[in-house]
């Protein structure tokens, strides 16, 4: 990796950036050619019945996908580390909010009144059949 | 920052070695309170970065939102993602890779002094944001069509020859729910309301009373509450037997976070041709960059965030 991060300073002919680095185009174009092609990978696991694994896939790919991006497209491969501290820590705090607020959501579930008493709802049935609140 | 671009060109031929007193006035686009270009370049780097993790958590929010709607509701997002059109969606995803692709060829061109190769990476990008727009534009349309929309604007009927095939007018001797679910003295109260009925009639009865939470109808809550996962079976989403209730949430969803990203790629198509304007006027050099590194940052995001709108949108299963 040493060579690609440095291979532009191979070529002489071409001037050099006063600053921060230089991508080789082989680099752009394999991260390019990979996005498009787990684009395709994601659009056929669509068709695959894994049950619940589908959305974990989905995300997995994902989580590469933007992988590819962060580091090659947006330099942080090469970059300095605060930047990608910056990054993955905002995701971090993302995640923890989300599993805070699944945690919530879950907990309450089973406490949410899904319906009526047997037989309030069979009074409800017979005198009133558009009643809003469905039985259990 | 404008006032350095017409002496930026000229800072290119100076020596890079030297980092001294003298780079104000070899860099004529070194901003007074910076001591190197590096200084500057990587300040405004980090300071985007930080935008950008704003943006993540602005979304991120968003994000939260559609794990709970979807956890609560799972058989609506596994049913209303039928009707996104996952081929457009594809292409869409294309686009916005390809356009992330010669945005980041774009900023090489830039640090290695292309300007043509650099205005023509620019034009692609900025080629790429619009067809993204227009694309979104023919979803949106069609879905408006459809009334495939958030909150009760769902449940209206499209046209006139719609409402005809969704409308009975309630006459309770010959209405079917009223039928079975009135009081039959010989019975008492044990008989089960629950039959299915014909499709249009169902859902004819459930145009008024479907929707938000607590007023869809014995019937569909009846069969939103089977975990099965259900396809459409009427292109009319109000004449499908099917449709699970509050599929309307699905769509409220659906456009705010893919309307929020289309406003940030609206966005992008601002900045990515003031890039380009300036960059037809020699403003971007070897040098001096800094603006089409930070767009490309900003342009690389959208697709970030898109890449992750893509399948949890058109690809659930």
């Amino acid at each position: 990796m040493a060579s690609a991060s440095h291979a532009a300073h191979s070529h002489g002919d071409e001037p050099q950036p006063l600053v921060g680095h230089l991508v080789p185009y082989s680099t752009l174009f394999a991260t390019g050619l990979a996005l498009l092609f787990l684009t395709v990978i994601t659009v056929a696991a669509r068709y695959i019945d894994l049950g619940e694994a589908n959305i974990y896939l989905a995300i997995g790919i994902a989580v590469v996908k933007a992988t590819l991006v962060s580091l090659f497209f947006m330099h942080l491969r090469w970059d300095r580390p605060f930047n990608l501290m910056v990054l993955v820590g905002s995701m971090l705090f993302v995640v923890l909010m989300m599993v805070f607020c699944m945690m919530d959501v879950g907990q309450y579930q089973p406490t949410i009144n899904k319906g009526n008493p047997a037989k309030v709802q069979a009074y409800l049935d017979a005198n009133a059949p558009y009643a809003p609140i469905t039985k259990k | 920052m404008s006032h350095a671009h017409s002496d930026a060109t000229h800072a290119g031929h100076d020596d890079h070695g030297h980092h001294g007193h003298g780079d104000h006035a070899k860099y004529p686009f070194l901003a007074h309170h910076f001591d190197t270009p590096n200084q500057q370049f990587e300040s405004g780097k980090l300071g985007m970065w930080v935008f950008l993790a704003t943006e993540v958590l602005f979304f991120g929010a968003l994000f939260v939102m559609y794990a709970i709607m979807r956890f609560k509701n799972p058989e609506v997002f596994s049913y209303a993602s039928n009707y996104l059109d996952t081929i457009l969606g594809g292409i869409n995803t294309c686009v916005l890779i390809l356009s992330s692709l010669t945005m980041a060829v774009g900023v090489r061109a830039a640090q290695t002094n292309k300007k043509g190769l650099l205005v023509a990476c620019l034009s692609l990008t900025l080629a790429g944001a619009l067809g993204f727009l227009v694309i979104k534009y023919f979803e949106y349309a069609h879905k408006f069509h459809l009334n495939l929309k958030w909150g009760m604007a769902f449940y209206q009927p499209v046209d006139a020859e719609d409402a005809e095939l969704v409308k009975v007018e309630p006459k309770p001797v010959e209405n079917p729910v009223l039928a079975i679910s009135a009081p039959n003295p010989s019975a008492g109260a044990k008989a089960d309301p629950i039959v299915p009925l014909p499709p249009a009639d169902r859902t004819a009865i459930a145009l008024p009373k479907a929707g938000p939470d607590g007023v869809a109808t014995v019937a569909l809550v009846e069969k939103a509450q089977e975990p099965a996962h259900f396809k459409p079976q009427n292109e009319d989403h109000l004449l499908d037997p099917v449709m699970p209730a509050n599929t309307h949430k699905f769509f409220a969803i659906y456009y705010i976070m893919t309307g929020l990203h289309g406003i940030h790629v609206v966005i992008g198509v601002g900045v990515i041709g003031w890039l380009l304007v300036m960059a037809m006027r020699g403003a971007y050099s070897s040098d001096y960059f800094t603006p089409v590194d930070l767009v490309g940052l900003y342009w690389h995001v959208v697709d970030l965030v898109w890449i992750f709108l893509f399948p949890l949108f058109y690809l659930i299963h």
